[in-house]
């Protein structure tokens, strides 16, 4: 595999093949798709953070005249209590099916209970209004230390921990205890020279896409169930639709629209269902739509947690031991990002004694749903705060420090995996050598703080499929949603393959019935697994072409060879027939011509991401404002550097208003305080400086270009850095996040 | 059957009339009533300017405005903002420097953009990020896009 | 969204009268901004909607030196802060008209609208205060005036009676030596409601040494914004100075009744009127030095 070859699209910033029609207001999103007949769907959602269902009334909302139907979890099967496997993990069907329309009992304050299908949706909201409700009101449970506690109300009759992988018999709301083990961290820590130990607590955070979610559903007389929606994943709805719905998978067809930002909040099922079975019962396609307030009380947040970090270094700056105890809020049911937390959090160093023990716990919120480098952010938060405390405390500049205990290839991962050749080092090296860091900041109450992340990236599953056209251009099939431009990025590696040029590859993202399967678009898996998939199939044509050619010279195809976008003739060097010249024979050589690839790629490579800010606090407040921002993170190899770029200042910004103003309040009966825009604060353009990059390239030896997934690494190290700038600056270390100017302001005034 | 309103109002340049019930906003009567769903819904209180349109000359959120109001009014949105002869400046340099990523955003921060251009054809990147800070994004951490707008400027067709 | 009717009025009377035949189920429309969205989410009940934007006196935008500013109910935020001579004259103004919630708010939202909204925290009433604005106000009994403090009764409550309408905000040119600033303070820079507003003002002696009068106004830290009488007393006749400045503060201070909400606590709050009275009447002797 070539580290220093050149390539002629490879690297370069086409146009993205879909990009007029985004920028002229044509692509058609979930929300823009209009049929004959539609009808319009509402969810009628629990006021209750947490309630038994004593009876439910629909026949004021039936009489409704423009109301067509109204839905419950009655018209649902019976949901079975059993895991199916999404890829990215299982999910447990009854959880998911009681999610979607509740069963006896609602476990947050949004929870759906019914469903209306009516003519307007206006009508249908009226309609809403109609639906009489009896609620016996429980106690909720808010906090996730309250919820561990043995006194406290239990959200599920029957949920036992499992610990340590063994079924207990304890009935809790702690769903699962895992623990992470290496060496001994007792005998670490006595033969540490310091060691700190700090506490730290995250509030829930939205993933912020700024499209609602959105279902249309059309369930034919016949049984053919149709489903256009914006999704990460058309496969994924599919798998999840067919047992929640109690029908094959092959009268299901997913037709995925453009999707406006997903970031893992748009995987698990919340409208299709309801949608569906609104369409069974008045023979009409149903549209379905959240509103914003809908979206941040009803989808699936990222947990709010409690962490807390014992690390220890010898006086050489040598990390000898580290643990954590970390509990995650899960929401109504069971599945917060615990695991993947545990699995990044001390990852990027290489330290002898590790102890994870890690908590999924229920509580009466939302049921979270990944959120970018799902668990991740909440644990550098802890334990880069702490690594930064160390290093300050040993007299050392905060990369240099980083550098001593670098993670390297072949060093084991404190959940057990060897690392592959990875990039972090390289990454602190650059950062060291930044023009950012090498220059001196000055002012008053200004700081710099740094911090570094890992994201283990995943590969599983795509299909791609390339036709050749009779003027020599390629339409690609392939099955990722392109939420960033990967469509872009996925032809240009098969363009490079082929000697084309990145317009002359025509990518579509096909649905579930024009494409093999594929796993979500999230993960950051695309560019690497359907790139793969796309280079795999782009070799399969160039197979197939050279037989084509072969035939036109009569020859062998071992004769034939290919490169530079030319077929030549191994016996005769003058004959040559370009890509074009061979597809405007298809039909004469063979027929039409389709390549075609399926893969798994278990080469995966590992993200690190090692960023650096500068920020002035404002004493008398306590607001932060970001003075400059520089994300430096090793990105395999870009294929198209303007959307690694992209996925680096993105997923730095999420992590910004993550660490300084995004958070759910909640009022103490469990009800979200600031389920909009205007309060929950994301970030505005004028909240930001530029967003430097600098991509290292440490090429992923298990891709054919070298390719490592980008996209969620960039939201793991914000919070932290800001944190240890703040500290830099003022004085003050938060262990709390988001810190905002509240925050900042109680802790200036304490420190006096 | 709730009673809807006859409005009349210049829409991308062209006469066009609809009905609408009165608390059918600009939004929904794009959307649902004529057929252009290149404004966006993201909020729908006006808090993310997805759904950025240009009445009688003034940047206003469409959500914000029923559809009633429109009588006799000028309204340019998403749909009006390209040429016969092409893309706009915006929509070019929004493609060259990769200033979306969804997308879903990319209509209302190019409507706002051009609503400034056309009165500021020279800002600053400090007024660029004042004017659309009601704009929202969450893909691209708005870099690409300031960047885009800039760009745009310094092309003399933007006056147009 | 519930349903309602939608009229246009062409004038003031006929507007009074559409007012109050229908009541509390009558609201007057202008930019639309906090009204639509707040029937929409449930907060208010309307029957109808009546649109006073057709009617010349509330659009009416007019200053000279002599007769200082006349603000129609219904003129947006940017008509003002694009009219060159008042925005030269009212730049403590310009301030809070070119902070409310973004530029596509400021294409519609009105300055009589924000007032008669009644939020505690409108960015535009403690500028108003601060500039000694007056209500003119038309009812079913003809018009009365009221000085903008003793407008806003209550959270979301308005001194207007059955029927009446506010027509326009009136206040004086700028006497000889006085500055104004309003300053909010905001977790983020723009799109947020003001955790603490104050509308600071002053007029100077000759040589600028000492206060003439001035005026603190606050927003943000009790059920209505509010004029604090005590700053004022704290200013008048004393000198320049920051022990002057800090007094009339540790007075905006103590006059402040702030509660704990997802905004900020109370004594966040209670700490910024504090920082931001500073501020804003350094701001407001700045430009009273410069005029």
């Amino acid at each position: 595999m070539a580290e220093s070859a050149t390539y002629k699209v490879i690297g370069t910033r086409p146009i993205r093949h879909d990009g007029v029609d985004k920028v002229t207001g044509r692509a058609i999103y979930g929300a823009d798709v209009q049929m004959a007949g539609l009808l319009h769907g509402k969810v009628l959602r629990s006021p209750h953070a947490h309630a038994r269902i004593r009876s439910i009334d629909v026949s004021r909302a039936l009489a409704l005249p423009g109301v067509k139907a109204v839905v419950t979890s009655a018209d649902l099967p019976p949901a079975e209590d059993r895991t199916i496997q999404l890829g990215e993990g299982g999910v447990n069907l009854k959880y998911l099916s009681h999610n979607i329309l509740a069963g006896d009992k609602v476990l947050y304050k949004g929870h759906p209970i019914a469903a209306v299908a009516a003519t307007s949706p206006h009508l249908a909201e009226e309609a809403l209004a109609l639906i009489q409700v009896e609620y016996e009101v429980l106690p909720p449970v808010l906090d996730v230390r309250e919820a561990m506690q043995d006194d406290a109300p239990l959200l599920h009759d029957n949920l036992k921990t499992t610990s340590l992988g063994q079924d207990t018999d304890k009935q809790s709301n702690i769903a699962t205890h895992t623990q992470f083990k290496v060496g001994d961290v007792e005998k670490g820590f006595a033969k540490a020279d310091i060691v700190i130990e700090r506490e730290f607590t995250t509030a829930t955070v939205h993933q912020g896409y700024i499209e609602p979610h959105n279902a249309t559903a059309m369930w034919n007389p016949d049984g053919q169930l149709t489903i256009w929606e914006s999704t990460q994943g058309a496969f994924t709805v599919q798998r999840q639709l067919a047992p929640v719905l109690g029908i094959p998978v092959a009268q299901i067809r997913v037709i995925p629209a453009e999707i406006g930002g997903g970031f893992g909040g748009k995987i698990n099922l919340y409208l299709e269902p309801i949608a569906a079975v609104l369409s069974k019962k008045t023979g009409h396609p149903v549209k379905v739509l959240m509103n914003r307030a809908e979206v941040f009380e009803s989808t699936g947040p990222t947990p709010g947690s409690y962490i807390r970090v014992k690390m220890g270094a010898t006086k050489d700056g040598r990390l000898i031991a580290a643990q954590a105890y970390m509990a995650y809020e899960a929401g109504g049911y069971p599945g917060s990002p615990i695991g993947a937390g545990m699995m990044c959090i001390f990852t990027p160093y290489d330290i002898p004694n590790v102890l994870i023990d890690g908590f999924d716990v229920v509580v009466n919120k939302p049921k979270t749903a990944p959120y970018r480098a799902p668990g991740a952010t909440n644990a550098a938060f802890a334990a880069e705060t702490v690594v930064d405390e160390l290093g300050e405390k040993l007299g050392l500049d905060p990369l240099q420090f980083r550098l001593r205990n670098a993670a390297k290839e072949g060093m084991r991962r404190p959940d057990g995996p060897t690392h592959p050749r990875i990039g972090y080092l390289e990454t602190v090296q650059a950062a060291l050598n930044s023009d950012h860091y090498r220059t001196p900041l000055e002012g008053p109450n200004v700081g710099r703080g740094v911090a570094s992340g890992y994201w283990f990236n995943v590969g599983l599953q795509s299909s791609v499929s390339i036709n050749v056209n009779a003027d020599g251009s390629v339409t690609l099939v392939e099955g990722s949603t392109d939420i960033g431009g990967t469509r872009a990025s996925i032809a240009m590696q098969a363009a490079e393959v082929l000697g084309l040029k990145a317009e002359e590859v025509r990518p579509i993202v096909a649905d579930t019935a024009g494409v093999g399967y594929n796993d979500v678009t999230g993960g950051s898996r695309t560019t690497f697994a359907s790139g793969y998939a796309a280079i795999e199939a782009a070799h399969d044509v160039l197979r197939q072409m050279t037989e084509r050619a072969a035939r036109i010279w009569k020859i062998e195809p071992q004769d034939v060879s290919f490169g530079d976008g030319v077929f030549r003739n191994a016996k005769e060097p003058d004959q040559r027939l370009t890509f074009k010249d061979v597809a405007a024979q298809l039909g004469r050589t063979g027929g039409p011509l389709t390549g075609r690839a399926t893969v798994a790629p278990r080469g995966v490579g590992g993200a690190f991401a090692t960023h650096i800010v500068d920020l002035q606090v404002d004493p008398e407040t306590g607001k932060v404002t970001i003075l400059r921002y520089t994300a430096v993170q090793d990105v395999g190899k870009a294929i198209h550097p303007s959307y690694v770029e992209g996925q680096m200042q993105g997923g730095a910004v999420q992590g910004i208003g993550w660490a300084l103003n995004e958070e759910y309040f909640y009022t103490d009966k469990g009800v979200m305080a600031n389920a909009s825009f205007l309060d929950y604060r994301m970030p505005t353009s004028l909240d930001l400086p530029m967003i430097d990059t600098i991509l290292v390239e440490v090429p992923n030896p298990g891709h054919p270009f070298g390719v490592r997934g980008v996209g969620e690494v960039p939201i793991v190290p914000p919070v932290a850095a800001i944190a240890n700038a703040i500290y830099r600056a003022v004085g003050v270390r938060m262990c709390h996040s988001p810190m905002s100017p509240g925050l900042v302001m109680t802790e200036i005034l304490a420190k006096g | 059957m709730p009673t809807k309103v006859h409005v009349q109002m210049r829409l991308n340049g062209e006469e066009v009339d609809f009905l609408c019930e009165p608390r059918q906003s600009v939004l929904e009567v794009l959307r649902d009533v004529l057929g252009l769903t290149g404004s966006k819904e993201g909020c729908n209180n006006g808090n993310c300017g997805a759904c950025s349109v240009i009445l009688d000359g003034v940047l206003v959120n469409s959500c914000c405005v029923l559809g009633v109001e429109t009588s006799g009014r000028e309204v340019t949105t998403i749909e009006g903002i390209a040429s016969p002869d092409g893309l706009h400046p915006l929509q070019q340099k929004f493609l060259e420097h990769a200033a979306l990523q969804c997308g879903i955003c990319t209509p209302g921060f190019i409507v706002a953009a051009k609503a400034l251009l056309d009165k500021n054809p020279h800002p600053t990147e400090h007024q660029v990020r004042y004017w659309l800070a009601g704009n929202l994004c969450r893909c691209t951490g708005y870099d690409k896009i300031i960047r885009a707008v800039l760009d745009a400027a310094q092309t003399t067709e933007a006056k147009a | 969204m519930q349903a309602f009717d939608y009229t246009a009025a062409r004038s003031v009377d006929e507007a009074v009268s559409l007012l109050a035949q229908h009541g509390e189920q009558a609201r007057p429309l202008a930019g639309g901004t906090d009204i639509i969205v707040a029937v929409r989410e449930g907060r208010r009940q309307v029957a109808m909607l009546v649109d006073i934007k057709g009617i010349p006196e509330v659009n009416q935008l007019s200053y000279d030196a002599a007769q200082g500013l006349t603000i129609g109910a219904a003129v947006p935020c940017y008509r003002i802060y694009e009219h060159e001579a008042i925005a030269a004259a009212y730049p403590g103004l310009i301030d809070a008209v070119s902070l409310v919630g973004g530029t596509a708010i400021q294409g519609r939202a009105s300055v009589g609208g924000n007032l008669c909204n009644a939020s505690p925290a409108a960015d535009t009433t403690p500028a108003l205060i601060a500039h000694r604005a007056i209500c003119v106000i038309a009812g079913p009994s003809g018009r009365r005036e009221i000085p903008v403090e003793q407008f806003c009764t209550g959270p979301g409550r308005t001194a207007l009676q059955h029927g009446e309408l506010l027509v326009a905000l009136r206040m004086p040119s700028p006497p000889p030596h006085f500055g104004a600033q309003y300053l909010r303070f905001i977790p983020r820079n723009e799109m947020d409601i003001a955790v603490v507003g104050v509308g600071a003002s002053v007029v100077l002696n000759q040589d600028h040494s000492s206060f003439v009068s001035g005026r603190v106004a606050l927003g943000a830290v009790a059920p209505t914004p509010l004029l604090v009488d005590t700053a004022a007393a704290a200013l008048a006749g004393k000198p320049v100075s920051d022990e002057t400045i800090q007094q009339a503060a540790e007075a905006a201070q103590a006059a402040a009744r702030p509660i704990d909400d997802m905004r900020g606590t109370a004594q966040y709050r209670r700490h910024l009127v504090g920082v931001l009275t500073r501020r804003a009447l350094r701001g407001a002797i700045q430009r009273a030095k410069e005029r």
